[in-house]
């Protein structure tokens, strides 16, 4: 009989249940390297440099994003790491495993949410988690039990007899998860673990991953929502072009930002932009004011100023998330999101 | 990975494999029962009937061990072609290629799929025929052995099949354009001493041949070729096929970039 749980499916109560694993306890240890890679580079046959030997550190327990446009380089490093792909240079260790000389307790570290699905889609949900766990010699009643917990803890226990085919597409993101899961590994890799998730829904696997962060696991995520970056991770590197343009703490980012632009929708027209002394304004349209302001800077002198020319604001917003924005300064105008 | 952790991973992949091809019986299973049940009654009852004795057995008797191997070279190979091709091309390798399982027990669980469809298939198709025919036994673990080497050494053949496979047509064309041929010539139906000498000394290059005539020899007792050979050829090219998927799969030709 299948254990009550709460389920990410029902609607207005969207909780994923706590993560009760069996983590050996809290292994955070920050002066160790959960990943690090040291001048990687790869070169594809058809002559495409996709990594200019890059470095790069994770910390045990870290939530740490890895961000960049597309192209970046991002999936190809995660490729490697996972070994997926083939390096052409370089060295990566994960949790002191080289993956030259200690290729199989590395990739026994290591749970991997890919990008794209890549499950066989005729294989009922059950089957998927409790094969990838024999892969990594997981017993199979113990992975049927750990196949339970997880599927239970994402909402899926009620689909486990149904071909992943017939899933959801939210649905299909969260098997990933569970089966990246179900060796319980120590560091998750997410690749663009939200695509395609409704905002509900997101949030709950923002607070799943967050919970499995707590219990130890390290996390390295790629997302296009910088939001989610923002939100969940301490730690920060973006790629750009192959190479690491960003890699730093996320708070000593986002302090970095020394403008930040709102936009004003205003209660009357305005035929132009008005000159408000301290800051930088643009009329979007006639019914929509940006103003740009500078860090540390009151916003009250703001609507002081507004006052004085019988402006009156309806509401605020801020134009972009702070990530964003600068993500957009680190890698050009040209990047479409991350 | 430790010896258990491998024997666990190894089971995991081979349950996979049986379950893929049980779960579409009626693509698997059924439909060379139902192609072997035609043979028999078009070329077995209808135009046998007018051939006559061939080694002093019924034709019927004759062709009996050529058409059960046929099915089982047939869906051994089908089956490892179309699950690991469909693997790549779902990317669902990805999970063996991610996990710490080595790139043999991958091999061996899949041959291991390929086994048990070539076998099921193979003992479906002897029932089929025990409905035609008495079909003697003249020798059981020659034919046993036979059965199991020729049903490896085939699965390993769509393994590297499916390992260059860059699409579906690449699927078929080995097994419509190679193995189809080298089966029917490969003295399921006749045998090669009907055949002028010229023909039967190019027939000696079919190794499909002596894997035939080696499991007819553990049927009924007769052969065209030294039994000696036919173990020597299947085991030859069973160690040549491993080494070399092993290669390719070390190398990851087609699975990894």
């Amino acid at each position: 009989m299948p254990r009550p749980h709460h389920s990410i499916l029902v609607r207005r109560t969207v909780t994923i249940a706590p993560f009760n694993l069996p983590f050996p306890g809290p292994q955070i240890n920050i002066m160790a390297s959960a990943l690090s890679i040291q001048q990687l580079g790869k070169t594809y046959k058809n002559g495409v440099t996709a990594l200019h030997g890059i470095d790069l550190e994770v910390a045990q327990g870290d939530f740490f994003a890895l961000l960049g446009p597309n192209g970046a380089g991002k999936s190809t490093t995660i490729g490697i790491v996972s070994s997926l792909v083939n390096k052409t240079s370089g060295k990566v260790s994960v949790f002191g495993h080289d993956l030259d000389t200690e290729l199989a307790a590395a990739k026994a570290c290591i749970g991997l949410v890919p990008q794209e699905f890549n499950f066989n889609v005729f294989e009922p949900v059950v089957e998927v988690l409790v094969n990838q766990a024999g892969y990594y010699g997981v017993p199979r009643r113990l992975a049927f039990e750990r196949a339970e917990r997880y599927l239970n803890q994402l909402g899926l226990w009620d689909k486990r007899h149904e071909q992943a085919r017939d899933l959801s597409g939210g649905m299909k993101r969260r098997l990933m998860i569970a089966r990246a899961l179900v060796h319980e590994p120590r560091l998750l890799i997410l690749d663009e673990p939200t695509a395609g998730v409704d905002i509900e829904i997101r949030h709950s696997m923002w607070n799943f991953l967050v919970d499995i962060n707590k219990a130890g696991t390290t996390i390295i995520l790629t997302t296009h929502y910088l939001e989610e970056a923002e939100r969940l991770c301490r730690n920060i590197a973006i790629i750009d072009h192959g190479r690491i343009v960003e890699n730093t703490n996320m708070r000593q980012l986002l302090n970095r930002m020394d403008t930040y632009t709102l936009v004003l929708d205003l209660a009357q027209t305005l035929a132009a932009a008005p000159t408000l002394e301290g800051f930088t304004t643009h009329l979007v349209d006639d019914h929509t004011l940006e103003v740009e302001i500078t860090r540390n800077t009151n916003i009250n002198s703001l609507f002081t100023a507004l006052s004085a020319q019988d402006i009156a604001v309806v509401s605020l917003r801020n134009k972009t998330n702070r990530l964003e924005e600068l993500f957009i300064r680190l890698v050009g105008n040209k990047a479409e999101a991350a | 990975m430790n010896a258990r952790g491998q024997y666990i991973a190894f089971r995991a992949i081979l349950i996979k494999e049986v379950l893929r091809f049980t779960r579409i019986w009626i693509q698997t299973i059924l439909p060379p029962m139902i192609t072997t049940a035609l043979y028999f009654l078009i070329f077995g009852r209808l135009i046998g009937s007018q051939i006559g004795d061939v080694h002093g057995y019924h034709y019927m008797q004759y062709i009996v061990p050529g058409l059960i191997l046929m099915a089982v070279i047939t869906n051994s190979y089908a089956n490892v072609v179309s699950s690991f091709f469909s693997a790549k091309f779902q990317r669902n390798i990805e999970e063996m290629l991610v996990a710490p399982v080595p790139n043999y027990l991958i091999m061996l669980g899949f041959i291991g799929g390929g086994l048990a469809r070539g076998l099921s298939v193979g003992v479906a198709v002897t029932i089929v025929a025990m409905l035609f025919t008495p079909i003697p036994l003249y020798n059981l673990w020659v034919a046993i052995s036979v059965l199991i080497l020729t049903s490896m050494l085939f699965s390993l053949g769509g393994l590297i099949n499916a390992i260059y496979a860059k699409n579906f047509d690449h699927v078929s064309i080995v097994p419509t354009f190679v193995l189809t041929p080298l089966t029917y010539l490969g003295g399921v139906f006749y045998s090669v001493s009907m055949l002028p000498p010229f023909w039967q000394q190019v027939s000696l290059a079919n190794p499909i041949l002596y894997m035939v005539n080696a499991f007819r020899y553990g049927l009924l007792g007769v052969t065209d070729v030294h039994l000696g050979v036919a173990y020597l050829a299947i085991i030859g090219f069973i160690v040549a096929l491993f080494s070399f998927a092993l290669f390719l799969l070390n190398r990851g030709q087609g699975i990894r970039s």
